[in-house]
């Protein structure tokens, strides 16, 4: 069957699945960084499809902007947990508790 | 399928089923790359997971020339499996985690955050399949440079520069959260 619109949206979704899935159940800080961006991939991926089957080309330059903004997220992200890193000598989600209640 | 714009200068013979060929190849290596880069079945070392995000990274790169934007994969491979997969390796390596993987994850926390991703998924495609059937890509849309640089600069020039404004600020934010003694 030729791939349409829908092909690419379900790869879509079940990319976001996965990534949502490295949020909910690793409990490592940077795997969970990866499943963000497997999220934000799934994103463009639904936006370029889009796109392509709308004959629109803006969604390729919300794409544009979304990896740049990705780009940046993950500078910012990365070096706060390196100063994470640094104060408590962990980068696990389970020790790192202290505004529980 | 219709002989449309993508078929001009390619054999018609061949070009639909090589298509569809490399669409079902692509969109396999990224789904499964992407669940072996969250699960990583194989070790327990970090580095094996960034790893398949590069591999799933380059796959949707493929995906993204399949849907004709070029100029966004050549981004994608870019950005993504250059310059971020670049940073994470750099601070997995400078953390030194490997000790640190050892535990056993939660079943509790790994049943509920599967269940929710189930529903969730589920929501996806039950949604995806009872839509209307689009097969037929749009007119002439070619994702190449020259197109998007003229909508980049003449529609979007203000998202641009404060695009550009953000990194900038990104940067600085970096540098200062990585200083050694924050004040």
């Amino acid at each position: 069957m030729t791939p349409g619109l829908n092909h690419y949206l379900v790869v879509s979704g079940l990319l976001f699945s996965l990534g949502l899935l490295g949020v909910l159940g690793r409990r490592n800080l940077l795997i969970i960084y990866m499943g963000l961006e497997l999220m934000l991939n799934a994103g463009n991926l639904a936006l370029v499809s889009f796109s392509r089957f709308n004959g629109n080309l803006n969604g390729q330059v919300m794409v544009f902007f979304t990896i740049t903004v990705a780009a940046a997220e993950v500078a910012v992200g990365l070096a706060l947990i390196v100063a994470l890193y640094r104060k408590r000598q962990t980068a696990h989600v389970e020790d790192l508790t202290t505004l529980k209640f | 399928m219709q002989p449309s714009d993508e078929t001009r200068s390619i054999p018609n013979s061949i070009m639909p089923p090589l298509t569809d060929f490399l669409f079902y190849a692509f969109s396999g290596l990224t789904l499964a790359c992407g669940l072996l880069c969250v699960l990583n079945p194989f070790s327990r070392n970090p580095v094996t997971s960034a790893m398949f995000l590069v591999l799933t990274i380059v796959s949707m790169a493929g995906l993204f020339v399949l849907l004709h934007a070029f100029f966004l994969a050549a981004v994608q491979v870019l950005v993504y499996a250059g310059a971020v997969m670049v940073l994470f390796l750099f601070v997995i390596m400078l953390l030194d985690l490997r000790e640190e993987e050892r535990r056993r994850f939660k079943t509790f926390t790994l049943g509920t955050g599967a269940l929710v991703v189930a529903v969730i998924a589920g929501l996806l495609v039950r949604v995806l399949s009872g839509a209307l059937p689009v097969s037929r890509p749009g007119p002439g849309i070619e994702g190449d440079t020259k197109v998007l640089g003229r909508i980049l600069f003449e529609q979007y020039l203000l998202p641009f520069e404060v695009l550009s404004l953000l990194l900038l600020v990104a940067m600085v934010g970096a540098i200062l959260l990585s200083k050694k003694d924050m004040k």
